[in-house]
């Protein structure tokens, strides 16, 4: 049998929040363990690791992804946006103006998510958003207010545009 | 974390990707083909998959393609299921796929890698078993084009080294009179306890069921029994409970039982439904 050279680690650049970063990591780390262990970008959050709670998300080429269900190799020519990134946004003030928020586990992944429903859908109904916010889970279960949040923005938005 | 480390290779052709995985196999390692990779990283995590090297199929034009080209739908096995929603090219594809997992997910899960899965499940090829889909496979430098039921019929039938590059449906049935139906225990997320998809083409409904046998399937007999329109709807279901090509599963997302009484349902809605329009 000849030996088939699986590097363990490699330098990879990611590009994240606007600027590129090293990173070493083997092609086995999720986009997840690379943001937070190799960049420091702890804000996705590492919770069921299965793509069920949406904590971890981030937008790849500016579409809501499961940190957890990437590997860093995977996306390494692409724009990602973290919660870093969306510092004073719009929808992070509409969560903290609508009481959105309880211990905060899932706040980033709710965030980003949202800012992606709101920017691709300015007039989205409420069957997207329910459908978008079918990918979070909040343990607090503060969905109400989650969802008070986002139709605040999505009625501001839409005033604005009349 | 994934615990085993293995090499990440995105080759650009069919070609190069059939051979890099025939040449690790041969070298004795283990080679998968990874396209959307979600199933691929989940099981790694818990150690219920382990490979030497994932071949990304991502980097191929082929596996990329979605458009309409004569008289067909290509849809390449890359696709994300939300692309294929958001095409609109073939509503019941769509609606069917728009039911699996979560909307971030579906933007990350692809058609390939859901026909493929090693769940039960593979909800994606239901609406294709009832069109009629033909598969494009690569192997080495050949390809080939076959109905996909002669490459899947309860599980795949493919060669070492061969992979799904595209799925080619007749453009004659992407508009028919359709109905995608998925009943899950409790949240809408979540994996079916019935999930059936179903199109009316020359009048005969043609139907295939996933959740329900340890395999999707689609079944002529029980598609006979469901067109007899002279007998009562009812009592079609009855029969066609009797032509499931094996027994209903039993396990913790549902019981017999409880899937006995949700298919009896959907067929009943299906029916009432779909002959409306015929
Ligand atoms: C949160 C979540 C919820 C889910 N819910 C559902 C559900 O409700 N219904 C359902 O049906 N499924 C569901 N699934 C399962 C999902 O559809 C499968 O796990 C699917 O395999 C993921 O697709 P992928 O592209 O990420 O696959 P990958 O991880 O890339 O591949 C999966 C398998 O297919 C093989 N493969 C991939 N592409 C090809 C190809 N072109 N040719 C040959 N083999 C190939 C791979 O080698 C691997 O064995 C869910 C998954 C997740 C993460
Ligand atoms: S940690 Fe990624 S979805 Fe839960
Ligand atoms: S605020 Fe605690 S998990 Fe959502």
């Amino acid at each position: 049998m000849k030996s088939l050279s699986k590097a363990s680690k490699q330098l990879i650049q990611l590009h994240v929040n606007g600027e590129t970063h090293d990173a070493v990591v083997r092609s086995a780390d999720t986009l997840l363990i690379a943001l937070r262990e190799q960049l420091g970008l702890t804000g996705a959050k590492r919770a069921c690791e299965n793509g069920d709670c949406g904590a971890c998300t981030v937008l790849v080429n500016g579409k809501s992804s499961h940190s957890c269900l990437s590997l860093a190799v995977e996306v390494v020519n692409q724009p990602i946006t973290t919660i870093e990134g969306l510092l004073d946004s719009p929808v992070s003030k509409a969560f903290v103006d609508n009481w959105a928020i309880q211990c905060g586990y899932c706040t980033p992944g709710f965030i980003v998510n949202c800012h992606s429903l709101i920017t691709t859908h300015p007039n989205a109904d409420d069957q997207l958003v329910e459908e978008w916010l079918q990918s979070n889970i909040c343990r607090c279960t503060g969905y109400e207010e989650i969802r008070e949040a986002v139709h605040t923005l999505l009625a501001s938005g839409q005033k604005e545009n009349e | 974390m994934i615990a085993f480390d293995f090499n990440y290779i995105k080759p650009t052709t069919a070609k190069e990707a059939s051979k890099l995985f025939l040449n690790a196999k041969q070298e004795g390692y283990k080679a998968m083909f990874y396209s959307g990779g979600t199933e691929i990283i989940t099981l790694g995590r818990v150690n219920r998959l382990q490979t030497d090297m994932v071949i990304d199929l991502k980097g191929i034009q082929e596996c990329n393609v979605l458009e309409i080209s004569d008289n067909e739908l290509i849809i390449g096995s890359a696709v994300s299921l939300n692309e294929i929603t958001h095409s609109k090219l073939f509503p019941l594809l769509g609606k069917t796929v728009q039911r699996i997992a979560d909307h971030t997910s579906r933007n990350k899960i692809t058609i390939g890698g859901n026909l493929n899965s090693e769940l039960i499940y593979k909800e994606g090829i239901l609406p294709l078993l009832a069109a009629d889909a033909k598969v494009k496979l690569a192997k080495g430098k050949e390809q080939r084009i076959i109905p996909l039921e002669a490459v899947f019929n309860k599980q795949w039938k493919l060669d070492e080294g061969e992979f799904l590059v595209q799925i080619l449906l007749d453009k004659g049935y992407l508009d028919l009179p359709h109905k995608a139906l998925k009943k899950t225990r409790i949240s809408k997320v979540g994996y079916p306890v019935v999930s059936a998809a179903a199109l009316v083409k020359d009048n005969q409904i043609r139907i295939a069921f996933s959740g329900v046998c340890q395999y999707p399937f689609r079944s002529i007999e029980l598609e006979s029994v469901l067109n007899d329109t002279k007998v009562p709807i009812m009592e079609r279901v009855g029969t066609a409970l009797r032509h499931l090509p094996e027994d209903i599963v039993d396990d913790i997302q549902g019981t017999k039982a409880y899937r006995t009484f949700v298919l009896r349902n959907v067929l009943k809605d299906m029916l009432e439904e779909l002959e409306l329009t015929k």
